[in-house]
């Protein structure tokens, strides 16, 4: 490395200020898949969508929610190669934070180790930036927390956000359902809601992933026999 | 020639009733001959959680840097201080890192954790942690340190107590012993003060 061409990193500051790679990266994310996540009174949810190519796809073997740690779990609208490398890393930060001080990563700081990476993708050389955005559901000693992180590097907590195609309907549609007080299967019935109403075709358990972490402080994602309970329990 | 008897040092961290005394000589050696006379091994390392470090002077030194250093970076970094428990794996984990070419340090640690629970725990100069519920002891004076805590100790003692009792403790159990001494230094931690006192014993 350092002799390449493309030694030099690809995101590079245009005449106007702006760094239009990063803009690329947002426009792959909103292009992705709609991922939405809900922070309620007593834990947080995160649900997605779940296109497959083609019916053909075995369905089971795809997971868009992944566990980063027991407590925190993570969604994401982009690229799923990319996710992928992201988790990876995740992961191993959580692992090393718990070897050193035998005690689970607080969610702030995982988001925050998370986002450096995507911070450091927009600066190294060699590298593009990451094309996706995450949801990250986590409960710990400060509480139920939802963060979303941007390729860019930066993040923020949320009380309801979405991602991906449709996210301003999806956002007005959060705005206007969302409440302080909101309880756990409140919040995942309102997911579900706002995931029909951008959603082509017919809504099933198959289709869709939710995550769940409650006042257990273990995130689990739901079964699809499970979400098809929730749906029932919408119509 | 014992490395960790180099220097001289003895240590001891007891809990009471909602706190807990951490003390330790004064004396600083050179083998038999003694070097100062108001020698540090305990350090606040915040207002709940006191850190002593018996062993070889210099390391402990260097030793406690580090960890400070650590320290300060995780206030910064989690706004919020470490919990006795947290801090005394990353004593453990900085010590292990140097297995095979160890710190000479035996450290105690003793702090108050949620809801005012008193936590102490020693190690070995490898990271070994030794949890009690009573007492803890290290230095060249842990053998009669044992005999004299294991003699005096008492459960649920009120700070005033406590704070005598460690004193008697270290006090009786330094005369036994050439290497430590010179009178003691004594921390009482409760959970809305630190109450430190220097104590005067057999001065030679």
């Amino acid at each position: 490395m350092g002799d390449s061409q493309y030694s030099f990193s690809l995101t590079t500051f245009s005449p106007s200020g702006k760094l239009v790679q990063i803009e690329h990266a947002l426009t792959a994310v909103g292009s992705g898949q709609t991922s939405l996540g809900i922070k309620a009174a007593n834990g947080v949810v995160i649900a997605t969508e779940k296109k497959l190519p083609s019916i053909l796809v075995d369905e089971t073997s795809v997971q868009k929610i992944q566990c980063l740690t027991p407590n925190i779990g993570v969604v994401y609208s982009g690229m799923g190669p990319d996710f992928r490398v992201l988790v990876r890393k995740s992961r191993k930060q959580a692992e090393q934070y718990h070897r050193l001080y035998k005690e689970p990563i607080p969610v702030t700081q995982l988001v925050r180790e998370t986002a450096a990476v995507m911070q450091e993708f927009t600066q190294s050389g060699g590298v593009r930036p990451f094309g996706v955005s995450l949801l990250v559901a986590g409960y710990d000693d400060n509480g139920p927390q939802l963060y979303q992180v941007d390729p860019s590097g930066s993040y923020f907590s949320w009380k309801a956000s979405a991602m991906g195609k449709n996210v301003s309907n999806a956002k007005t549609f959060l705005e206007k359902r969302y409440t302080d007080d909101m309880e756990l299967d409140d919040a995942v019935h309102t997911a579900i809601l706002t995931l029909k109403e951008g959603f082509e075709g017919q809504i099933s358990g198959k289709n869709i992933e939710i995550g769940i972490i409650g006042t257990d402080k273990k995130f689990r994602v739901l079964t699809p026999a499970e979400i098809d309970d929730y749906l029932a329990e919408v119509e | 020639m014992q490395i960790f008897e180099y220097n001289g040092s003895a240590l001891v961290a007891m809990v009471g009733k909602n706190c807990f005394a951490i003390a330790s000589d004064r004396r600083l050696g050179v083998q038999l001959q003694t070097i100062a006379t108001d020698f540090q091994r305990i350090s606040k390392i915040h207002d709940r959680l006191f850190l002593g470090l018996s062993g070889l002077a210099t390391d402990a030194q260097t030793l406690y840097q580090r960890l400070v250093f650590r320290h300060k970076l995780y206030q910064l970094r989690e706004e919020r201080d470490m919990k006795p428990e947290t801090f005394a794996n990353l004593v453990s984990a900085l010590l292990y890192e140097k297995r095979f070419g160890p710190y000479f340090c035996q450290p105690v640690i003793a702090g108050l954790g949620d809801e005012d629970k008193p936590f102490i725990c020693t190690m070995d100069s490898i990271g070994a942690k030794e949890l009690a519920k009573d007492f803890v002891v290290a230095g060249t004076a842990s053998e009669s340190l044992y005999g004299a805590c294991e003699s005096m100790f008492k459960e649920d003692m009120e700070p005033d107590e406590l704070f005598e009792t460690v004193s008697q403790a270290l006090l009786s159990s330094v005369d036994r012993d050439c290497l430590s001494g010179w009178g003691g230094h004594v921390y009482v931690v409760t959970p809305t003060e630190v109450k430190e006192r220097i104590l005067k014993g057999r001065m030679d």
